[in-house]
């Protein structure tokens, strides 16, 4: 009965408890669904957020920086992949039993290298090497260590070296131009990195490409107005005739005097720009635009060029030196010899200080400085060479006599390479200015009228005599062409007043007289091999890279070649397919 | 009547439901052999590019200047020609 009475009991004391169970599950499934729909709907971005972060990535794709060419394709400046080696330290240092064989495979030291894992173990990301042969990556790769891993980068190559390195410049690590026409025409050359998003597994494989964030856009070939064969000439040239003179600096600039473009420009001492490790800071210096220098006696017939222009003076004027010296003020500048009354011409051969100061003395201030201007000295010329500079030309208002004479003879203002080269380009030009340009020009640009034809002609004819059997400038003389120019030879400017013993030798002119194609200076810093003189030391390498310059654009020559002294013979010259179409 | 349609219907959406899901498998695997023969050209379009310049650097090496006076002034015995030996011929 007590047993019956207690299951009687028992449904009722069930129900209740069966009821709570309910109850509980009830509330428990309700607290999952509400769960769920919380992290389904409600907290959703957020975790979608946080599973992405755990396998997407978004991975850079290096763009390709412009190669650059010369005139004619020669690649000049080219960019190959390769790869560097990162680690992400954390990884690394779970196996760092790994470390030497690492180490032997980067030719890193040991320790160092041990030392650079143990001292980053908070940072995801250290370079180990960088630009590195893409089959030496493949090799580290190949070892399978964990967190070591590599990029794609490009490097650029500079197959000509030495040849181009100051016209070039360089880029950095990060393939971005800082010198020369690398930074000059950064923006043209640079890519823009593309990214793209992916889904990677746990060893940092893709295994999806999600989407494309932004493509790479490639870097631009830029097409320069070098010409490759020019510039090596003019190169070996002056290499060789630096050796020679034993002397410190030197630049060459040959522009084409139909389209002012720059087809050589080279300068000593050169670095190779392949190799960076072993170079100073003052040889990357392009000189022939960045360094200025008084130009001597090369700048005087632009002071003629004046002469010439106010109607004062023309082909037939005769100049009276004698006594061979003349005072103007304190100072008395004088000739080596008293050439006594000779025509511009011989003025211009003999480089006579004294007849100089004359024609100078006689022009008015403001016409010498206009002259000078509309040749563009006292200017940065537009060729947008970086640092490169504008050289000097005092206001005329601040001329006094000595003043102008001591200009005329090439002291007192200043011209870089480029400059002077550019002046005689627009002499060469019959007076036409054309705008100095370091990129190919497909049509000769019309330039300004800066100065009479007639003029300029004239001018042309009577440097010709400095380069004929008395002038000072016979050396630069080229068999089969008839050559227009100047030398120059000017005491550097130190501490205290002018070194005598200290030289700058120049030369500066155009060939072929009868129709100028190219124009050049040639520009030596301190000689000291004996001779110091334009004509001995710049003109001789005027004559082998104009000469060869002629030769190398099939320019006809247009005198005969049988001239009858012994000529200064260079060595084989550049063009070798040239020599071997000869018999 | 509609008893009759729902027999019929009901295997057929399943059968429609199994057809569908292949399809996404099929697709999925598709994709999937696609992105590993665009990685693989991806890979080959980069060790061409390599290779390229590669050549590149190597032909402007076989062909720079120095070499190639070098090689015509030592190897062949080329010279300039004196002025006096060289004739200009006019048209």
């Amino acid at each position: 009965m007590k047993a019956r009475s207690t299951r009687q009991a028992a449904p009722l004391s069930f129900r209740w408890r069966a009821s709570l169970l309910l109850g509980l599950l009830g509330a428990c499934a309700a607290a999952l669904t509400w769960r769920a729909v919380d992290l389904q709907l409600v907290d959703h971005g957020f975790l979608a957020r946080q599973g992405d972060a755990r396998f997407t990535r978004v991975l850079q794709i290096a763009a390709h920086r412009g190669t650059i060419t010369d005139r004619y394709g020669e690649p000049l400046a080219v960019s190959t992949p390769v790869d560097s080696v990162w680690v992400n330290p954390s990884e690394l240092a779970l196996a760092t039993e790994q470390i030497p064989r690492l180490a032997t495979a980067l030719k890193l030291d040991r320790q160092e290298l041990a030392r650079r894992i143990t001292s980053n173990l908070d940072r995801e990301f250290v370079y180990l090497a960088r630009q590195r042969q893409p089959a030496q990556a493949e090799e580290i790769k190949a070892l399978g260590i964990a967190g070591v891993y590599t990029s794609r980068e490009y490097r650029r190559y500079y197959p000509a070296g030495e040849v181009t390195g100051h016209l070039l410049g360089f880029t950095n690590v990060d393939d971005a131009g800082q010198e020369g026409l690398e930074l000059a025409f950064d923006h043209w050359l640079a890519g823009e990195d593309g990214a793209k998003r992916v889904i990677q597994d746990r060893y940092g494989r893709i295994v999806q490409n999600v989407e494309s964030i932004r493509p790479a856009r490639e870097g631009r070939d830029l097409v320069l107005a070098i010409d490759l064969r020019v510039q090596y000439l003019a190169y070996r040239e002056l290499k060789a005739a630096i050796r020679d003179q034993r002397a410190r600096a030197g630049s060459v600039v040959v522009l084409d005097v139909g389209t002012g473009e720059v087809l050589a420009m080279v300068n000593q001492p050169a670095y190779n720009p392949n190799d960076r490790d072993q170079i100073e800071a003052s040889t990357y210096r392009n000189r022939a635009a960045t360094d200025i220098f008084e130009p001597g006696s090369s700048i005087k017939p632009f002071f003629v060029a004046a002469g010439l222009s106010s109607g004062k003076y023309d082909s037939h004027s005769v100049i009276d030196t004698s006594p061979g010296y003349v005072k103007v003020g304190t100072k008395t500048f004088e000739d080596e010899h008293n050439l006594g009354a000779i025509d511009i011409a011989t003025v211009l051969a003999k480089s006579s200080n004294v007849g100089m100061a004359h024609i100078a003395l006689t022009l008015p201030p403001q016409e010498i400085w206009t002259t000078l201007t509309k040749l563009g000295f006292g200017q940065v010329t537009t060729s947008g060479y970086p640092g490169e500079s504008a050289g000097l030309l005092p206001a005329y208002s601040q001329w006094r006599p000595i003043g102008i004479v001591t200009m005329s003879h090439g002291y007192g203002l200043s011209v870089t390479p480029l400059q002077l080269a550019h002046a005689y380009a627009t002499i060469g030009a019959f007076g036409v200015a054309r705008p100095v340009s370091f990129l190919r020009v497909e049509n000769a640009p019309p330039g300004e009228h800066e100065l009479s034809p007639a003029v300029c002609r004239e001018l042309v004819g009577m440097l010709e005599s400095v380069v004929a059997a008395e002038g000072t400038g016979k050396l630069a003389a080229i068999p089969g062409y008839r050559v227009s120019g100047k030398t120059g030879t000017a005491w550097k400017a130190t501490a205290g007043g002018y070194s005598t013993d200290r030289y700058m030798a120049v030369f500066g002119g155009v060939a072929p007289a009868s129709e100028p194609r190219l124009a050049a200076v040639v520009v030596i810093d301190e000689p000291s091999a004996g001779e110091h003189r334009g004509g001995q030391v710049a003109a001789p390498v005027y004559s082998r890279i104009v000469g060869g310059a002629l030769r190398l654009l099939a320019v006809a020559p247009d005198q005969p070649v049988n001239t009858p002294e012994e000529l200064p013979a260079g060595p084989a010259l550049g063009n070798v397919r040239t020599a071997a179409a000869l018999p | 009547m509609s008893r009759r349609l729902l027999v019929l219907a009901v295997p057929l959406l399943w059968l429609a439901a199994l057809g569908s899901a292949a399809g996404a498998i099929w697709c999925k695997h598709r994709a999937r052999e696609l992105f590993v023969q665009l990685e693989s050209l991806n890979a080959r379009r980069d060790n061409l590019e390599i290779e390229w310049g590669q050549l590149q650097l190597e032909q402007s090496a076989w062909s720079s200047h120095a070499f190639v006076e070098r090689v015509a002034s030592t190897k062949l015995h080329m010279a300039m020609p004196p002025p006096k030996e060289i004739e200009i011929v006019s048209p």
